[in-house]
């Protein structure tokens, strides 16, 4: 397991290495200098050198890359060319609406997800499959970003349960907050519970088909024992990979969904500093997403070691 | 009464009818054979027993456990019946146990789900019952996965869960077909073994005539869903009423007609010199080069053209690697590999002109072809070999004379393959192998995928077709009987090394390595019908 | 041997002719939406480009079958051609994604184990970490938003799905014994990955390209949804699903129609792909056996 963990370890840390070179090189062909763009066209050659020098920008590109990083990792994450703030500022609070709304989302989606797809696999053929069925495929085929602007006319403008827009915070209390990010989060969830329970029916239905569930009948156990027992935890291998793949796209969606929500996370800033080519901002944010999907790939193979002890071999 | 009567059941499978007023019964302490090809039913009859048959089914007659008709039975009562009255053991002992959970707790829960132990008490039952099946707790942990056992250990794996609670009926479903013979002969052991100490009822279910007839009391022989013939093991084999019966005996001990391979002097056709071929094994330390398992241990043996030459060894032997070298699909790291004194392989490249003289059949008819392609194309295929492969008619032509050497017919080539019977596609497999007349044709288990007539059939095919071309065969099989009766010499193969060479006759009559003898002494033998003392332990 | 009992689960007769059936509906979806894209290019009701800011917000009438936006644009005829960029976009990064994709995974196939199926599996690894937005962000921030930097942004997502979906399935392919006969017949690997390889993984190829072709119009709605994908004036779902946002209570009809063409879109290829997939299936199983 040791050996596992330390393995899975390395790949993300040379996952993360090749992703950061691969930011930085896709922000180093852009055209221009970033002092020049921020100063205005009628700057002084050496007011401009002075910015660059400030910046960081008058070394080379290995150095620029290295000071980038090692300055990432010390929280350190540049300056913004638009604002002169510390990029870190920036992203600092938005972060926190963006990661938990995803998160918030992927907890939403498995529970949704779980209980659907296991009632279908169990009940194969009867009215709740064909329902789960029927339901899914609708919720597959909907964008979430539309979705969400009906949740908004139906939930916030005609029953007024929820506001249609906007972010307290959280200092101004735990529950507000989660309930400002409800509506996006469902919206959110619902197209990815649907892959997800349709994911998890055909595991089931594929382990339910397994020998060793025949063995399980053969001992005495009912169809639901079989299947709780010992179809689940084999089918969980499948849903697992769909589960680390959701919340790439989760986080993706996050990023489009706080448009039509208006929360302050890191979709809206990212979408200005692209319109501001304040490209330093984007460059972190990139990286700051990849680093989050790459943790949770990463949790969800140690996942995969609890659920498979063929992973967890002892050498 | 019986302990468990099957009466006058039919099966129907969405309408289709798979068993047809199939009866017969089992006492307690008795052994009963169920002996089929496959579609004969035996193990749809199995799971009949089980009440475990697919959707749609709909069975009619009586089954009797002590007198309760198991079709009456709600699925609740069914539940509550097997595992504890009614066990069952599967064929293929690699999937039939669930990776993800130890063998302690999967044996402890056939206790579990049938009585209020607690999880200390039928471990502890786990246990004992691992120790009957000879999984000793030094060795065989509860704590024990799968995938951490051989086939055999997984098999005995299963037995315990399906004994645990000391069934009145066990069902054994094919339960050594996947195994090796060695492995085979104490799986059987210990089934006798356990039928004895717990006065069970069994059902042994097999298309093997010899593995049944060794064991059984009672047998009973199966074809398209209908019992043909039952009788007592002793006098079954001496009455044989019933034709079926006869043919599956006769196809079971076939042993074809071949002329005499002439002794030559000439040079050997193939040469195989101190082969060896080593695998890396996944590291064990970041720093210490990777651990190396040698498959193939310092081989040398040659084969004369016109000879047919057996290679016999169980699974993991070094067999398969061994085939794949001469064939030129994998470089050995040691020793020469000569084709009429040329090597396989020069540089790390194969020519054509040595592919041209070797040609294979591969074990399974069904995986054996492109299922895109016509029949006409697929025989062809080892034209690529040759520099002007033949066109239009003469293309056709070869197509016609390799179909109909085989026995097939011309209009067989514009078929598909999935048009065709395992026995017909083996014979499609031979015909592609002759298309290109090639001097050796190595035969890779070419016959263990099929049921005992149609082995009769292809075994005959292959003796003519040497007879008649001069070909010269390595027969490559795990079973014994089939190479003793198509082979000249054989190689026994076991752990990379080759233990034992002779004469076929010689090395099964007279077996000098301790191993061989093993096998033979492992494998199961069909009783002998004519009464002949053929005593050659 | 008896190795080829029925196995303990046969579909019912039900369940296949409702699967057929969604395969009707799905073609029929998908050919309405197709058809629709093709015919826009010689006739809609008005000129989807047009502004006529008097006749604005009007709902859906019988002069205007879907009513007109805030610049008074026929929403019938936007939809007809914004069908034709969801269409175009999803299309093209499909094929982008197989074309490289495919060869990819038979590279990876034919040399496994090797550095090249290392390199390449790592690679496909890496950009699955990428989600299509962010490699859109990144394109946009660099480049700048247009449609065609929306089609590479999908065809490079698609990519490592096509690379890895034939890779495994050519994984198990070349250990059929069909193979080694070809390779016995001296076949290399590039002519047994055309002729062995391609032919019996094309079902699934097409299968997996219906589904990826849905999820492309999903991912260049969203795109243009947040001003990353086509560019105004060329009429696009995602941009006027982003032009009705703020004019929701006021024309709903607006934010309704073109979500209902993508829903639609979607839901048709969708059951087409799960139409074709046990439509296809039942000869791969008993090719494959």
């Amino acid at each position: 397991m040791l050996r596992y963990t330390l393995k899975r370890l390395l790949s993300l840390s040379v996952s993360l290495l090749v992703a950061s070179i691969i930011i930085f090189l896709a922000i180093e062909v852009v055209p221009g200098d970033p002092a020049s763009y921020m100063l205005g066209i009628n700057a002084q050659p050496d007011t401009i050198a002075a910015l660059r020098e400030e910046l960081g920008l008058n070394v080379s590109a290995v150095e620029r890359y290295v000071n980038w990083v090692s300055g990432m990792l010390t929280g350190n994450f540049g300056t913004s060319y638009t604002y002169r703030t510390p990029v870190v500022d920036m992203i600092g609070d938005r972060m926190w609406i963006s990661l938990p709304l995803a998160l918030y989302a992927l907890l939403l989606s498995t529970l949704i997800a779980f209980p659907a797809g296991i009632l279908a696999a169990s009940k194969r053929g009867s009215v709740a499959d064909t329902l789960v069925m029927g339901i899914t495929q609708l919720g597959v085929a909907i964008p979430n970003f539309w979705f969400a602007m009906l949740m908004v006319l139906v939930f916030a403008i005609n029953l007024r349960w929820f506001s249609a827009g906007g972010f307290p915070g959280w200092d101004g209390g735990f529950w507000l907050a989660v309930k400002a990010l409800t509506l996006p989060a469902v919206s959110l969830a619902l197209p990815q519970a649907s892959i997800l329970a349709r994911v998890m029916r055909s595991a089931l239905l594929d382990t339910l088909g397994e020998d060793f569930v025949r063995s399980a009948r053969a001992k005495g156990l009912n169809r639901r024992q079989a299947l709780w027992r010992h179809a689940l935890r084999n089918a969980m291998i499948p849903v697992l990979t769909i589960i680390g793949l959701q919340f790439s796209f989760l986080l993706a969606g996050a990023i489009i969904i706080e448009n039509v929500f208006f929360l302050p996370g890191l979709g809206r800033l990212v979408f200005q500093s692209i319109s501001q080519r304040d490209l330093i901002v984007v460059e972190s944010v990139v990286m700051l997403l990849v680093f989050a999907v790459v943790i949770v790939n990463f949790s969800v193979d140690i996942a995969y070691a609890l659920v498979d002890p063929r992973l967890r071999r002892r050498s | 009464m019986s302990l468990l009567q099957i009466d006058q059941l039919n099966l129907a499978i969405h309408g289709t009818p798979i068993l047809r007023d199939v009866s017969f019964h089992l006492d307690a302490g008795q052994i009963v054979g169920v002996i089929g090809e496959s579609g004969s039913g035996k193990s749809m009859t199995a799971y009949s027993v089980m009440q475990l048959l697919p959707e749609g089914s709909t069975t009619t007659g009586a089954i009797r456990l002590n007198g309760d008709n198991l079709l009456d039975l709600s699925e609740e009562q069914m539940c509550a019946l097997r595992g504890d009255e009614l066990g069952m053991v599967f064929q293929e002992p690699m999937t039939a146990l669930n990776p993800v959970k130890s063998i302690g707790d999967q044996v402890a829960e056939t206790v579990r789900i049938h009585r209020k132990a607690s999880r200390a008490e039928s471990l502890r039952i786990a246990r004992e019952t691992l120790d009957r099946v000879e999984l000793p707790a030094d060795r065989f942990p509860l704590s024990r996965f799968p995938h951490e056992l051989s086939g055999g250990q997984r098999q005995r794996v299963v037995i315990a869960m399906a004994i645990a609670l000391r069934p009145k009926v066990l069902i054994a479903d094919e339960p050594t077909t996947a195994l090796d013979v060695t492995t085979q002969a104490q799986i059987l052991k210990l089934l006798r073994r356990l039928v004895r100490e717990d006065n069970m009822a069994l059902m042994l279910i097999s298309h093997d005539l010899a593995v049944v007839s060794d064991l059984a009391d009672e047998i009973v022989i199966m074809k398209s869903g209908t019992v043909v013939e039952t009788g007592s093991a002793k006098t079954l084999f001496q009455s044989m009423t019933h034709p079926y019966t006869k043919k599956l005996f006769e196809a079971s001990s076939h042993v074809p007609d071949r002329a005499e391979a002439e002794s030559r002097t000439a040079a050997p056709l193939l040469k195989v010199s101190h082969v060896s071929r080593d695998y890396a094994l996944p590291r064990t330390s970041l720093f210490a080069p990777p651990p190396k398992f040698r498959a193939v241990n310092d081989v040398s043996f040659q084969i004369q053209q016109g000879e047919s030459l057996g290679l016999v060894g169980e699974s993991g032997c070094g067999k398969s690697t061994l085939t794949r070298a001469i064939l030129g699909l994998e470089e050995v790291q040691e020793g020469t590999i000569l084709i009429d004194g040329v090597p396989v392989f020069s540089g790390h490249q194969v020519r054509r002109d040595i592919r041209q003289k070797m040609q294979v059949v591969f074990q399974d008819p069904y995986g054996s072809f492109n299922p895109r392609h016509r029949v006409a194309r697929l025989v062809c295929e080892p034209f690529h070999l040759l520099d002007r492969p033949p066109r239009g008619a003469a293309r056709a032509e070869a197509v016609a004379e390799a179909l109909e050497s085989v026995g097939l017919d011309e209009a067989d080539g514009r078929k598909y393959i999935h048009e065709f019977s395992g026995g017909q596609r083996q014979r499609i497999a031979i015909a592609r192998a002759l298309i290109i007349k090639p001097k050796l044709i190595v035969l890779d288990e070419a016959v263990s995928a099929l049921d005992v007539s149609i082995r009769a059939q292809i075994l005959d095919l292959l003796a003519d077709l040497s007879d008649r071309f001069g070909l010269t065969y390595l027969f490559i099989s795990h079973d014994l009987s089939v190479v003793r009766s198509i082979t000249d010499r054989v190689l026994v193969m076991k752990a990379g090394q080759i233990v034992e060479e002779g004469r076929t006759d010689a090395v099964f009559d007279n077996p000098q390595h301790a191993y061989t003898q093993s096998l033979i002494a492992a494998a199961p033998r069909l009783p002998d019908r004519q009464e002949q003392k053929e005593v050659s332990q | 041997m008896a190795v080829s009992d029925p196995s303990l689960s046969e579909p019912g007769l039900l369940r296949q002719v409702l699967r057929s059936r969604s395969l009707i509906i799905g073609v029929v979806l998908s050919a309405l939406f197709i058809g629709a894209a093709l015919v826009s290019y010689v006739w809609t009701p008005f000129d989807a480009e047009t502004m006529n800011i008097p006749n604005k917000l009007k709902p859906p009438n019988l002069v205007h079958w879907f009513g007109t936006d805030h610049f008074g644009r026929d929403i019938f005829s936007m939809i007809m051609v914004g069908a034709r960029t969801s269409i175009a976009v999803a299309l093209i990064a499909v094929g982008i994604g197989m074309l490289l994709g495919v060869p990819l995974g038979l590279a990876s196939a034919a040399r496994r184990g090797s550095w090249l199926d290392e390199l390449i599996m790592r690679g496909n690894d890496l950009v699955f970490a990428f989600p299509a937005l962010l490699i859109a962000i990144m394109i946009t921030a660099v480049f700048g938003p247009s449609a065609v930097n929306a089609i590479i942004a999908i065809g490079i997502f698609n990519i490592p799905v096509f690379a890895r979906l034939t890779r495994g399935s050519a994984l198990s392919l070349w250990t059929r014994d069909y193979v080694l006969s070809a390779r016995v017949a001296g076949k290399g690997a590039l002519r047994i990955s055309v002729e062995h390889i391609l032919p019996n993984i094309t079902n699934l190829l097409i299968v997996q390209g219906t589904i990826q072709f849905s999820l492309g119009i999903l991912a260049e709605a969203g795109l243009s949804y947040v001003g990353l994908g086509a560019q105004p004036p060329i009429p696009s779902w995602g941009r006027m699903l982003a032009d009705s946002q703020t004019l929701i209570t006021l024309a709903p009809h607006m934010a309704l129609f073109p979500g209902f063409a993508i829903l639609l879109t979607v839901l048709g290829l969708n059951l087409m792909g799960d139409g074709l997939r046990d439509l296809l299936d039942p000869r791969l199983r008993n090719a494959r056996r």
